[in-house]
């Protein structure tokens, strides 16, 4: 080794300037999402109505779900047909599948209402939109795998609704391997991640200013003198 | 008296807000609401369990309509079944459905290939042992050329059905050219009455998993059809929100089942070509027009009109209307 083969001293980087990719993802999420924006403890004094709830109970409603989905399967398809406790689990499951599409529908007509893509929040609104139709999706493929009349009957109709349009030659909804398969793996992991990304870009861009908030950094206190 | 002037806003919506704050606390809100989630969850599900009507087998179709199986049989033996009739993806016996010149069920072709007759009628026939007036039925069959079969089986079919004869009753049904089409749909009737047919329609699969075959021939008769009819399942009563006994459904369909319940997609006039296209193609039509509201729904931000609704429309007012009171509206 010559000495021109020995890295120089004085090129080195400074400690501040990270050289590796997983040093500059690190530092790009502390620029735009650091610890203080993902979990502050303050909110604009306008997050203060009950509708900014119903984001929270849509996301423990899915928690519940995933929690009384993931007991039904290891219990295995046809468990709950056979066990008091199984079928109090596939109770649950269903309840909180339907509370989760009610909390999520009132979170979303709240955030129609409150034009809640203001301010660059575009994607925040299409992320959420794509998690209730992927969950749509996930909720109808979980009817087609109850094992039972209803789902024998949910699949011969919508059958004709995938195969009308040539989907039923991929998706086909009276396969039941393929349609166990997407709902507790591929589905909920699709869900999983849209959601994840709608809440990481509620974080980033904040929740949207009121219509008509007035610009408190551009407001001043002026006394008005009675003549 | 003091008051507060309003310099011109700039971007308030997209920077960062330096306005007056309040306290929060994600993981306290989200560790209630997961409380009030549980408790309110297990007492719904203690109180109203959930629904599990059991499932068809053929067995319980031979012994409550054996009637509708046999007529459903001699309907695969002379291609009238809806199976034989649907096309792709099952057959080449129709086109299928499209939207004007797209025709995506024809184009996708046949992936799951079904053959009525022998997958329903023949082959699980031949994979028990067989009496000896069945055997020689499914020989005669099987040695005949598809237009005798045909023959058969469509002769025995229309006389089977006709309203003015047997209506239905093989008891009723005259001597005629049927070749063995009675009693391979008697065998088929028979066999499933025992439960043999269950897995019989299998063919002989240890790992099956698909119930295509299953499905498509429970839903070619009545008897599948009846029960979802008595429980509002169908399509044209808002059977795909429905559940069935009281329990709620699939709410959140409801806008895509409420184009089944237009009179376009219900055509009963045949005059009416229009509307009879309407409806023949409605899945397909419906499946397109969802997918355009799905993009509207998708893209609200940038639809101008739809977009600007809530600005129109201030319901939002009582969302903010405690920010409103305390430092007023700009």
């Amino acid at each position: 080794m010559t000495t021109t083969d020995l890295p120089r001293v004085d090129a080195a980087p400074s400690p501040e300037e990270p050289t590796t990719w997983t040093g500059k993802i690190r530092a790009l999420w502390m620029r735009e999402l650091p610890p203080e924006k993902m979990l502050p403890e303050t909110q604009p004094k306008y997050v203060s109505s009950w509708i900014y709830v119903f984001g929270m109970l849509t996301i423990v409603s899915l928690i519940v779900i995933i929690v009384t989905g993931i007991v039904l399967t290891i219990g295995g398809v046809q468990w709950w047909h056979t066990s008091s406790f199984g079928h109090y689990m596939n109770s649950l499951h269903f309840w909180s599948v339907q509370m989760f599409f009610l909390f999520m529908t009132v979170h979303l007509w709240g955030k129609f209402w409150m034009s809640a893509w203001r301010g660059r929040r575009a994607m925040t609104w299409i992320t959420g939109a794509i998690a209730m139709i992927m969950s749509i999706a996930t909720a109808f493929t979980g009817y087609l795998i109850q094992t039972n009349f209803n789902s024998q009957w949910i699949a011969f109709e919508s059958k004709d609704v995938l195969n009308s349009v040539g989907m039923g030659a991929l998706i086909n909804v009276t396969d039941f391997g393929q349609m166990v398969l997407m709902h507790v793996a591929l589905l909920p992991l699709c869900v999983g991640v849209i959601v994840v990304m709608h809440v990481l870009l509620v974080r980033y861009r904040g929740v949207v200013p009121p219509a008509e908030a007035i610009d408190h950094a551009h407001t001043v206190a002026i006394t008005e003198v009675a003549s | 008296m003091m008051s507060l002037r309003h310099a011109p806003t700039q971007d308030l919506d997209s920077r960062p807000w330096d306005g007056p704050t309040r306290h929060y606390d994600i993981f306290k809100e989200g560790a209630i609401a997961l409380v009030i989630v549980t408790v309110l969850v297990a007492a719904l599900a203690a109180i109203f369990s959930s629904p599990d009507d059991k499932q068809l087998t053929f067995k319980s179709w031979a012994q409550s309509s054996p009637d509708s199986m046999y007529t459903t049989m001699v309907a695969e033996l002379a291609g009238t079944s809806d199976t034989y009739n649907y096309g792709p993806p099952y057959n080449n016996n129709s086109e299928g459905l499209s939207v004007g010149p797209i025709a995506m069920q024809k184009w996708m072709g046949v992936t799951h290939p079904i053959n009525a007759s022998q997958d329903f009628v023949i082959k699980p026939l031949e994979s028990q042992t067989m009496s000896a007036d069945v055997k020689a039925a499914v020989d005669q069959w099987n040695a005949a050329t598809p237009e005798q079969q045909t023959q058969w089986a469509s002769n025995y079919d229309t006389a089977l059905n006709d309203a003015a004869g047997a209506n239905g009753d093989p008891a009723k049904v005259p001597t005629g050219d049927y070749g063995p089409t009675s009693v391979l749909a008697q065998a088929v009737v028979d066999m499933a009455k025992t439960g043999a047919y269950d897995g019989a329609i299998m063919q002989g699969q240890f790992f099956s998993t698909d119930q295509t075959k299953q499905m498509l021939l429970m839903g070619d008769g009545s008897y599948m059809d009846d029960i979802a009819t008595t429980d509002n399942l169908q399509g044209n009563t808002w059977g795909m929100v429905n559940e069935a006994g009281s329990w709620p459904g699939q709410m959140w369909l409801a806008p895509f089942s409420f184009w089944y319940q237009l009179p376009a997609f219900n055509n009963t006039d045949p005059n009416n070509t229009f509307a009879q296209t309407l409806t023949d193609n409605a899945d397909a039509i419906i499946f397109a027009i969802m997918m355009v509201v799905v993009l509207i729904f998708v893209f609200v931000p940038f639809i101008p009109g739809l977009r600007s609704v809530p600005k129109w429309i201030p319901v939002s007012r009582l969302v903010w209307k405690d920010y409103y009171r305390e430092y007023g509206r700009r």
